[in-house]
Formats: C-alpha cells, structure tokens, sequence
C-alpha cells in the first residue's frame, strides 16, 4: 500500500517539477543575455579546443632569434629538420621569443578548465555538505561554524595560503580555489533545504515512510539544480579571474603551462616598450569572464527570479 | 543595545578560533618538518633545534597549538628568517601603503558609487541606468592588474601625468604621496564601485516604491531630498552590509594591486612571503586580514541602529 502511494506521489511530482523545468530552459536558453554570453563563451571553447589548427606554434617553443617582437612582426623559424619558414608573429613574442599568439589562444585551455572545474568540484563538494547541514540538525551548527571561519578569510588569500602549502601546479590552484567557494555553495545549499523540508509535499513524502535519501535527491535536490546553475557560472567566472591573479603573481600555474595570468606575469617587466603581453591575454581574459557573467545574468533573471529580485 | 555588541563579540570567537586553527594547521599540514620549512633553506641545524624548542614541536599538537596561541595573543608572532625580522616589525613596515589605499580606494569608491546607484534608480530605464548597470558587470569582469596597466600606460606612459610605480611616506612628502596614490586607488575601486553601486541601485529601487516616499513627495520636498533623505537613508543597511562584505575584495584586490604599482605594502608582503615560503609571515598576514574582515563587519552590523533606529537589539 505504501509502496504504491509512494509510486503516485512520486510520479507526480516527478512529472510536475520536469514539465516546470523543460519550460524554465526554453525561456532561460531564449534569454538575450544567455544567448550573447553563450556566443562568446562558445567561442573561446572553439579557441580552447581547436588551438592547435588555427595556426599556432608550439606555445613553450623558445626562440633566442625573436625576442621581444611587436605584433606584425615577420619571424624566420628554424624547424627542427633544419628548414626555416616564415611566419608573421599576429600579437608578437615576449622575452623569451614565444609566440604570444600561440601561448594566448592555449592559454584559454586553462582558464576554461580552471573555470569550469572549480564550479563543478565546489558545487559537488558544496552540495553534499550543504545538505547534510540543512538535514541533520545536530551537524548543522559544526559545519557551518566551521564554514564561517573558512569565509572570514578573504578568498584570494585563502587561496594563497593553500597555495603555499601545495606548491603550484594545475590541481593544486583548482582546489585552492575551490575552498574558499565550498562555504558559498553550502549556504545557499542549506538554506533551501530549510526552506524546502517545511513544503506539505515533503511533509507528505516523508509520511508516507519515504526513506532519507530517497527523499534528498529526488525531493530536495532538485529544488537546487536553478540556483546552483546560476550560482556555478559566478562562481566559474571569479575562479577564472582568481586563476588569473595567481599566475599573474607567480604563484599560481607554472610558466611551462601557459596562462593568461602568466604570460601577463612574464610581460610585467618589460611593460613600458611592449605592453602586447599584457595587452592580449588582458583583452581574452575580461572578454571570457565577461561573457561567462552576463550569461549568469540572464540565467538568474530566468531560472531563479527570486534572487534577482535581491541584486 | 550593549546586550548586542557582547552578543556579537561572542559570536566572533568560534569564527575567529576557525581561521587561527586553519592558519596553525597550514604548517603542519605542509610536507616535512615545520622547523625546517620555517628556518628556510640556508638554516644551520642550531637554528633549527632552537625553532623546534621555541615552538614545542616535541610535544603533542594540542600543546603545540596552546603554545602558538598563546604566543599570538600575546603579540609574539614569530620571526622572519627570510627577512631576518620579527614579524611584526615586518607588518609594522609594510602596513602604511596598504591602509593608504584602502582608504583613498573606499573614500573614493563610495563618493562615486552611492550617487551613480541613486541617480540609476531614480532613472530606472533610462539611458544612464543602462550604461551604469553595464559597467558594473563589466567591473566585475576586468581583472585589476589589466585595468592597472592601461591606467598606467594611458596616464603615466603616454600622457605622463603621474609616476608609473613606487610609493614615498605620507610623512616624508605628502604631494608625491597622493601622486603615487592617484592611479592604485582608481584601479582598486572599479570592481568595488561597480559591486556598490548596483546595490545602491537595487536597495533605492526597492525604496522608492515605499509610502512614505509618496508622502514625502506630496509634501512636496525636494527630488533631492526625497532621495538622499528619504530613499538612501532607508536604502542604507544592504548598502553597508555590501561594504563590509566587499573589504575582502579589497583586500585580495590590494595584493594584485600592490603587485602592479610596486607599493611595499602587506599584499606585496603576502606575495614575497608565498614566493620564499616564509611561513611564519604567511600565518600573520592572514591572521591579521581575517581579524581585520571579521572586525570591520562586526561594527558594521553596530552601524545599523544609526541609520535605521527601527532596528533595536
């Protein structure tokens, strides 16, 4: 009897959440601002993903020959055969003679990666916590003392700190900046669930003997999935710009592996005769974390109405 | 309202004995010997005997992290074997520049803020709300250091109007001072103008459709003292709350920034101290931006009841 009156509850609201959502998308993918975010930001994955075809050269290629080249300038390369070709550097060399060109559109590489893999590791790690904390009532005030301390420390020097105990590399500045993003994502987790477990049909669910966990992920999760779609693409675009920051101050991804933080880094010194390498990364960077944000506008005026009320 | 303040104090202790067990854990938690990584890699074995007895590395960690304590609260936070200072002389030093910008950057970033957010409000639609609403994504979407060196490259490079880097002592000359301060602080405000003044923006929006904004315009006041009166001083608590929480941007902001000028303050500090993995400084440096973070927003929260006396505690 139960199991069957579980079935029907269930279903239902199955049935009434998908149908609530699949038009939710429709209206959110038609939003102008999702729509030139999304451009934009499929650009840069086309860039990202294609960097080896659109004409580049191999990024941590070092030319003592062409240093420090102005945009337009025409290269001679010596190919490891020994034959040499001409090649016109488009955004010029730095001090080292590679190409800025090629070591900018490989960069996009990281700086998505960076991006969307914070967003997808805080929110997983954010999730679980964050309903453990709005469920079980005796952990709730443990975790989130804990996640008060972890937020009073101001992210960026969060991250330094995890930084310096990791040493730099491409995992270790992903889960440097995932920390400091774990205690947001729990809130605004947690908070829903508060809100959520008081509705009559959890209520009704949880009368009808549905077991916990059943009860998680297919009552309560989903009432996160919007919020936690708006959320992640702030959250990517702050971890790009953090990423960014990290390089840019050395301590972030090593100068083998090229970041538009790092080039930017390498260019600092001789800023003054060949701003190109600062330029050029500079222009990438607030052009994909631009884009990246006015597409979380647009997703949090269609799919979550009630914080775009707030901001 | 004195019941509050203890209140609050209180509730700032578990979060402020969070970050000091995090800041301890942080060397522990680094690979090898926490003497040896302290006393840095030119260290004699004497050094690093007396670090291991200084900081009872012997003994248990829960000894350990009593003795750590109790050291910081007494003032003792170690010493710079990188610097071969103390560290608070260290921070001593370092820490003019930094206020210096803070302050210049949240003087002038709310003086531009507040009134572009009224004036987008009150023009709700209008041309001029668009453009503000789309700077401030923008703010949020160019990183500091880009915008510090096309300001440097415009400014200083091409028109040559202000030095491009470096800092002089408030008290050694106060006109090179500002000079040097112009182009840090506008750099450190534009992400910080931009988060305030959409805030602005949406508290007076939230306002001014409010009955007592009718009826003080029935009454006939002013456009302007309509807004700054009646609108802002209602709108005012998210506003500070927005402040407060954005001392962490300024304060990340500050190390990009001290980097691209050159200012010897405590965010290049962090910066120099990560790259010799100086960690009785990083502990510091930390320690004192979160007590720093968690303080201004304490007050901030005592701020309420002077702009809005419905709130009572």
């Amino acid at each position: 009897m139960s199991a069957i009156t579980e079935e029907v509850v269930d279903s239902a609201s199955i049935a009434a959440a998908s149908t609530k959502r699949k038009s939710l998308w429709l209206v959110a993918i038609r939003n102008p601002n999702v729509i030139f975010g999304g451009i934009i930001l499929l650009g840069m994955v086309l860039i990202a993903l294609l960097a080896p075809f659109l004409g580049t050269v191999d990024p941590t290629r070092i030319d003592p020959a062409a240093r420090n080249k102005k945009p337009g300038t025409e290269i001679t390369m010596r190919l490891d055969d020994g034959t040499t070709v001409k090649r016109v550097a488009i955004m010029g060399t730095d001090s080292l003679g590679r190409d800025v060109y090629s070591r900018v559109l490989y960069g996009t590489r990281v700086s998505l990666a960076v991006g969307i893999s914070v967003a997808l590791v805080a929110i997983a790690i954010g999730v679980v916590i964050g309903l453990v904390s709005g469920y079980v009532r005796w952990a709730d005030g443990i975790i989130m003392r804990i996640m008060d301390g972890l937020m009073a420390i101001p992210g960026i020097l969060l991250a330094i700190a995890l930084v310096s105990i990791w040493r730099a590399g491409l995992i270790t500045v992903v889960f440097a900046i995932v920390v400091p993003d774990v205690p947001r994502v729990v809130r605004l987790v947690r908070s829903i669930v508060l809100t959520v477990r008081e509705e009559p049909y959890v209520e009704g669910a949880i009368s009808v003997g549905t077991p916990t966990w059943t009860l998680m992920f297919r009552h309560i999760l989903p009432n996160t999935i919007a919020p936690l779609i708006v959320q992640g693409t702030f959250l990517a675009a702050a971890a790009i710009l953090t990423e960014a920051a990290l390089s840019f101050l050395g301590i972030g991804i090593p100068p083998e592996i090229p970041s538009w933080g790092n080039i930017m880094a390498e260019g600092r010194t001789l800023f003054r005769v060949f701003p190109h390498n600062i330029l050029y990364p500079g222009i990438f960077l607030a052009l994909t974390v631009l884009a990246i944000n006015i597409m979380g506008d647009g997703l949090r005026d269609t799919l979550d109405p009630k914080m775009s009320k707030k901001v | 309202m004195l019941d509050f303040i203890a209140r609050r104090l209180i509730a700032i202790i578990p979060v402020l004995a969070v970050v000091a067990i995090f800041v301890f854990l942080m060397l522990r938690l680094t690979p090898g010997d926490p003497a040896a990584v302290i006393a840095g890699d030119n260290a004699t074995s004497d050094q690093i005997a007396d670090i291991r007895a200084k900081l009872g590395l012997n003994e248990p960690i829960w000894t350990q992290f009593a003795i750590w304590i109790g050291d910081i609260l007494q003032g003792k936070f170690g010493e710079s074997y990188f610097f071969k200072k103390t560290v608070a002389e260290l921070i001593a030093q370092r820490v003019e520049p930094t206020l210096a910008l803070a302050l210049c950057t949240l003087a002038f970033a709310v003086c531009v803020s507040v009134p572009i957010g009224v004036m987008a409000a009150y023009r709700q639609g209008s041309l001029f709300d668009r453009v503000v609403m789309a700077f401030s994504v923008l703010g949020f979407s160019v990183p500091g250091f880009v915008i510090g060196y096309c300001l440097i490259y415009v400014f200083a490079i091409e028109l040559g109007w202000l030095p491009v880097q470096g800092y002089v002592r408030i008290g050694v000359n106060f006109w090179q001072f500002a000079e040097r301060m112009v182009l840090p602080s506008l750099t450190l405000s534009v992400g910080f103008i931009a988060l305030i003044s959409r805030i602005t923006r949406a508290s007076v929006l939230e306002v001014l459709n409010e009955d007592y904004i009718r009826t003080a315009r029935a009454k006939g006041l002013s456009n302007r003292v309509v807004l700054m009166r009646h609108a802002l001083r209602n709108a005012a608590v998210p506003i500070l709350t927005v402040i407060g929480l954005g001392i962490a941007i300024l304060i990340g902001g500050a190390v990009v920034t001290e980097s691209v000028f050159g200012l010897p303050g405590l965010g290049r500090l962090t910066v120099e101290a990560v790259l010799s993995r100086d960690f009785p400084t990083i502990q510091t440096v930390i320690l004192l931006f979160s007590v720093v973070y968690v303080v201004i927003n304490l007050l901030i929260d005592i701020s309420y009841t002077l702009f809005d006396p419905r709130i009572r505690y």
